[in-house]
């Protein structure tokens, strides 16, 4: 759960992660989802957006690469099942796009940037149960800042970054930002 | 967003399209397993309908059940305003069951304002009098982009799209939205009528006006025909239905003559036989039915975006 905003980078931000190892990170998940699904069958990523989505298209790419393996890849908007909605104004929907197919049957492997309060993942779980009935699913972080609020956690973590509440992660992507990166920052005081 | 939609003046290009980028999104939940989203739960919508209506109704009564929110449907007939309840004591009745929305239709131009004043939740203009109905043009407008400009238009408005919009714009609310609205968004619109069709002071309004419709086919990406409201009409318009037919009805041999690509549209009900012919109003190239279904989704993003984030600070207009 990153702000959206685009932030200062050099201010108070701090690389965490560079493209590098950003790079390998993504390698290592790729090779781990290889392992625990034995092979990658009947695997569909689903990013939730913004960046959770050209994040799973990277590791698909990478299982592509590896095992010569097209791993269906799609996206999962979950702003519709949130439990903070009437805390901010409305706000403008993500993508749901599904692999032709659909999930049922499927391991669906979610992949997000950042994993906070475990809120997001939730509401994710539950858009999931509408779209289908998966026969397992699994979670895939670029980022585990730790401070979960329900008792939910990762299969697959890049990196575990130990950070205090009033700290800010963001997750910087070619796709969307233009660069690659994990910076940390201070929060604004709340 | 404000927080009431009574008028499509009242939003700006941005607002627009949040409203049917939203839209957009919300449409593939039509081809889901399960057609409801949790977002509008515990929330509760009024159908406030003081005039006769079928797919308004049912239409924004669709978008709410598909938010999970609460539909209380009210209509004039068999109700206390038969016994001569006002509008201001029927809303404050309203108020007190707790309505978050108030979708309201009343014969009265300007009602929905009136309303907007006495109720803390927020009002939807379903159609007021002659004066406006902006969820069709909403609808309206989204049906003409994903018909012209394919589904992958996030954010993208009608710009360069000629619209022509022909028939009884006096007593069409349909139209005055719809001007003003797709001329936000960028299309040119012309409205072609006869002049004893047009109201006054349509030379303000942000469109042409043409009094042959011939000579506009040709250039129009789309072509909207409106219904001849004869319930509405006090005076002799125009000398004979079959006249008015001849040179406003749109039958095969003028849909011929408009572009290959352009689309014919009507907000229903339909006049067979006099404004739209039965064959055009079957084509391929009429998005009438298309026009139904968009109608629960831009409701849809419209109830969402009214009522799915903070409540608005109750303010005393």
């Amino acid at each position: 759960m990153s702000a959206s905003g685009s932030p200062v980078a050099g201010r108070d931000g701090l690389a965490v992660l560079d493209a590098e190892e950003i790079r390998r990170a993504l390698t290592r998940i790729a090779h781990e989802i290889l392992e625990r699904t034995h092979g990658g069958d009947e695997v569909i990523l689903l990013g939730i957006p913004t960046r959770g989505v050209p994040l799973a298209r990277r590791m698909a790419a990478r299982i592509g690469e590896f095992e010569g393996l097209e791993v269906p890849c799609g996206s999962l908007d979950v702003t519709m099942h949130r439990d903070d909605l009437r805390l901010r104004p409305a706000r403008a929907l993500g993508r749901t796009d599904l692999p032709v197919g659909g999930v049922d049957g499927q391991t669906v492997v979610l992949v997000d940037d950042v994993l906070y309060s475990g809120r997001t993942v939730r509401a994710a779980l539950d858009a999931l149960t509408d779209l289908g009935r998966p026969r397992a699913v699994q979670l895939a972080v670029l980022v585990d800042r730790g401070h979960r609020e329900l008792p939910i956690r990762a299969d697959y973590v890049g990196k575990n970054l130990p950070t205090s509440q009033r700290e800010v992660v963001h997750v910087l992507l070619a796709e969307v930002d233009g660069v690659d990166a994990v910076v940390i920052g201070e929060g604004r005081p709340s | 967003m404000k927080r009431h939609l009574i008028s499509a003046a009242d939003l700006s290009r941005g607002d627009a399209l949040l409203i049917l980028d939203t839209a957009e999104e919300l449409a593939s939940l039509a081809d889901r397993p399960i057609k409801k989203l949790p977002t509008l739960r515990g929330r509760t919508v009024v159908n406030l309908f003081f005039e006769d209506s079928t797919r308004t109704r049912i239409s924004f009564e669709a978008a709410a059940k598909r938010l999970s929110a609460d539909v209380i449907n009210f209509s004039a007939k068999g109700s206390s305003v038969a016994k001569g309840e006002s509008l201001k004591d029927t809303a404050l009745t309203l108020e007190a069951m707790g309505a978050d929305a108030v979708v309201i239709r009343h014969s009265a131009s300007g009602a929905a304002h009136r309303l907007a004043g006495w109720v803390r939740g927020s009002v939807v203009n379903a159609g007021d009098g002659t004066h406006e109905h902006p969820t069709q043009a909403l609808l309206d407008a989204f049906t003409i982009r994903r018909r012209l400009k394919g589904t992958s238009t996030r954010g993208s408005g009608l710009d360069d799209l000629r619209v022509t919009i022909v028939g009884d714009v006096l007593h069409s609310r349909v139209a005055r939205s719809n001007v003003l609205l797709l001329s936000t968004l960028g299309a040119e619109v012309t409205l072609a009528a006869p002049p004893t069709l047009l109201p006054f002071a349509v030379n303000t309004w942000p469109c042409a006006v043409s009094y042959d419709l011939d000579n506009e086919l040709p250039k129009s990406d789309v072509v909207m025909m409106l219904r001849v409201q004869q319930e509405r009409m006090t005076a002799a318009y125009f000398p004979s239905v079959r006249e008015y037919s001849r040179r406003y009805g749109l039958d095969a041999a003028r849909m011929a003559r408009l572009p290959e690509h352009a689309i014919v549209m009507h907000p229903g009900p339909m006049n067979r036989g006099v404004e739209i012919a039965a064959d055009v109003a079957d084509s391929p190239r009429s998005t009438i039915v298309e026009q139904v279904a968009n109608g629960v989704t831009t409701r849809m993003a419209v109830l969402y975006l009214l009522l799915g984030g903070t409540e608005f600070p109750a303010v005393a207009q």
